[in-house]
């Protein structure tokens, strides 16, 4: 077993997923003799050749539009799009085509893709690079979105993505891609898809989250802790689905409840956790919940970008907030 | 039985070799003899050489975030800025310094944007001109749609969009061609082929012997130049721009040149292309050649050289120490990313930015 980055856990996957099945297929922009410009797919072409690792020309539309066709026709295309900003041209085919293609051929055609990009800000990237689009493609019926927190469920999340028979959006939160390193054994396990990940036991509120705001929610659950107040910490990790039910069972023994998200606060995924929790939760909640989430701006440049994101401080404000009301 | 209906051709221009030379004395067009305007030209391409130099060594010493490098491109990018008036329109991507210090923009604006801060999106130069483009090809439509902003009003003026030889490849730009045919725009799509789009190289991209033609399937008039030849640049640039302006329609320019840089800092091309490729393409980059003509044409000297070289270095120095003041002395409130939102901020706006401002310690730039 080896101890590895959740970029390497990516690598990983896809070399895995390669290894056991030949309709796999990776494509994008400087995926092959580069190895991607965080280094994702470093080694795949060497080792299963360019045919199989495609240095795309540059054209994003092009790439999901071709990967909506080799899915339909029996290939199991991964294709990465380099930022998260440059999947907003994409969208056309993922939405108009990718995730209506089974029900709107009853089930003649289907569209088993992987479109995989890296997301979220705290890089100090250029503009366009920082996005946090989860909302947009969980709005889309028909396809699943994904976003692995840490380097086994990067490993599992992605071999189920893989093998799933849906187009599934998988977002890597490039904030954390070295952040942590962990045990990762290669052995081909898939995690499911659609279930919560509980990182944390805790009995008086539960933090919610998913992707790199899983570092600073942590760290809100330690600070806490030295409070003597106990935090349950979910990562939710597939984000269209979600499974609620792990959600409204911790929150039915907490009562409480903050969600954290990078991306904007408007419409966003944390949004529907809350209204589901409004719904199926309601009985259960001491306190309205709060979301904790990035301002509903235009990502700034990166002088900036850390004030844009939800910081610890601002999670224990909102932590607060909820444990004041009685 | 078969007819021709279509056939093309596509016309390559250069005027000015590697060695400096002329290739055919008897056949320059008058910008070759206009010494006074090319020692000017080659001044900004001297000084955008050494801006980038500085831009890298900010990066390098954690001063800059990740900036593109216009490396090499300098004929090229000058000869924009320098064929268009200035109520033309510039839709630039992201490394065409020259083109834009041509028209104003400040090497202290600059590296703001590329050093994360807002302000440097509000530049000095032609107000109306578009800012730094970095969703590749996206420009070319929007210059397409100036072009028709113009025409609709009647005004003289052109649009001009700048886009890579990877940036090619997008609909964006085959779209913008198609566009400026269907409603003879006044603008001008000038590709600069420096052969590498990050790690994929020019021959991946397509197999069409030239990007240019991909204008002429598309019914614009289109040609390629030497893009590191000044003079051809400037003189297809001048016709261009010219027909635009008269009413004649959109024209495409494929300029070839070399990315002697990296992509970016962030890049290491080291890791996808080899060594030998770059070192001829130094041979054959633009200012050596173009300055070996202005001292052959008795139009240029050491001395000259040396006291451009020393007055460079001092202006880049000056443009770091601006944007240095800047960000560290004067640096954007953590409400700018809300001030320009909308013209009247809305409610929601308003209680988040008074919400931001409870937190003023966050997110301490590192
Ligand atoms: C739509 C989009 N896709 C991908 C990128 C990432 N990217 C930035 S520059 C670049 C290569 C551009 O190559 P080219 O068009 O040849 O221009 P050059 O950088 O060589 O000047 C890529 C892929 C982007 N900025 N925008
Ligand atoms: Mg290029």
């Amino acid at each position: 077993m080896a101890k590895i980055t959740l970029i390497e856990g990516v690598t990983l996957a896809l070399a895995r997923a390669m290894e056991e099945d030949q309709s796999v297929v990776v494509l994008g922009e400087d995926v092959g003799v580069n190895g991607g410009v965080f280094r994702a797919t470093a080694g795949l072409q060497q080792r299963f050749g360019d045919e199989r690792v495609i240095d795309t020309p540059l054209a994003e539309v092009m790439i999901a539009g071709v990967s909506v066709g080799m899915a339909s026709q029996g290939m199991k295309p991964v294709a990465e799009a380099q930022f998260c900003g440059f999947t907003m041209p994409m969208i056309d085919h993922i939405m108009c085509h990718a995730g209506r293609m089974r029900n709107r051929t009853r089930g003649r055609l289907s569209c088993p893709m992987v479109l995989r990009f890296p997301t979220g800000g705290g890089i100090h990237a250029p503009e366009h690079h920082s996005e946090s689009p989860e909302a947009l493609f969980a709005h889309m019926p028909g396809i699943r979105v994904v976003m692995p927190s840490s380097p086994s469920r990067a490993y599992g999340l992605l071999l189920a993505a893989i093998r799933d028979p849906d187009p599934v959006i998988y977002m890597e939160p490039k904030r954390i891609y070295r952040w942590q390193r962990e045990d990762v054994e290669d052995d081909g396990e898939a995690l499911p898809l659609d279930v919560c990940f509980t990182l944390r036991d805790g009995k008086d509120i539960t933090l919610v989250t998913w992707g790199a705001m899983v570092k600073e929610t942590l760290q809100a659950a330690d600070q806490l802790e030295a409070k003597g107040i106990s935090a349950e910490v979910i990562d939710v990790a597939t984000l269209s689905p979600i499974d609620m039910d792990t959600i409204v069972e911790s929150v039915a023994r907490t009562g409480r409840c903050v969600i954290v998200q990078e991306a904007p606060k408007h419409c966003g995924v944390a949004s529907e956790i809350a209204a589901h929790l409004a719904d199926a939760g309601i009985w259960s909640l001491h306190a309205p919940v709060k979301r904790v989430c990035g301002y509903d701006t235009v990502m700034p440049l990166y002088r900036n970008e850390m004030k844009y994101m939800p910081s610890v401080r601002r999670i224990l404000h909102a932590v607060n907030q909820v444990l004041e009301v009685s | 039985m078969a007819r021709t209906v279509a056939a093309f051709k596509v016309d390559h221009f250069q005027f000015l070799g590697a060695d400096g030379k002329l290739l055919d004395e008897q056949h320059v067009p008058a910008v070759a003899r206009d010494f006074d305007r090319l020692t000017d030209l080659y001044r900004l391409m001297t000084l955008t050489r050494a801006f980038d130099k500085k831009a890298v060594a900010l990066q390098r010493t954690g001063k800059l975030g990740t900036y593109a490098s216009s490396l090499g491109h300098e004929a090229a990018h000058v000869s924009i800025g320098a064929a268009m008036q200035e109520e033309d329109c510039l839709a630039p991507m992201y490394r065409e310094y020259g083109a834009q210090f041509y028209r104003g923009v400040k090497m202290s604006e600059v590296l703001l944007y590329w050093g994360g801060d807002e302000r440097g999106n509000d530049f000095s130069g032609p107000r109306h001109d578009f800012a730094w483009c970095v969703p590749i090809a996206t420009q070319c439509l929007h210059a397409a749609g100036a072009a028709m902003a113009y025409k609709l009003k009647n005004e003289a003026r052109v649009a001009v969009s700048i886009v890579g030889d990877g940036g090619s490849s997008k609909g964006d730009f085959l779209e913008a061609i198609n566009a400026a045919s269907a409603w003879k725009l006044p603008l001008v799509l000038v590709i600069i082929n420096n052969q590498w789009a990050i790690s994929v190289p020019r021959s991946k991209q397509n197999s069409a012997t030239t990007l240019a033609q991909k204008g002429i399937a598309g019914g614009l008039p289109s040609i390629q130049v030497d893009g590191n030849d000044l003079i051809a640049c400037l003189w297809a640039m001048e016709k261009a721009v010219s027909a635009a302006r008269a009413g004649k329609g959109a024209f495409v320019i494929e300029m070839l040149t070399y990315r002697l840089s990296d992509h970016t800092t962030a890049d290491d091309a080291r890791r996808y292309r080899p060594q030998e490729e770059v070192d001829e393409a130094w041979e054959q980059e633009p200012l050596k050649r173009l300055r070996s003509y202005l001292i052959d044409q008795g139009a240029w000297d050491d001395q000259r050289e040396q006291e451009l070289l020393s007055e460079c270095s001092q202006f880049v120095q000056q443009a770091a120490d601006e944007y240095m003041d800047l960000v560290q002395n004067k640096p954007q409130p953590l409400t700018a990313m809300f001030d320009y939102m909308y013209a009247d901020l809305p409610h929601d706006l308003v209680e988040q930015r008074a919400y931001a401002e409870q937190f003023p310690e966050d997110g301490g730039h590192h």
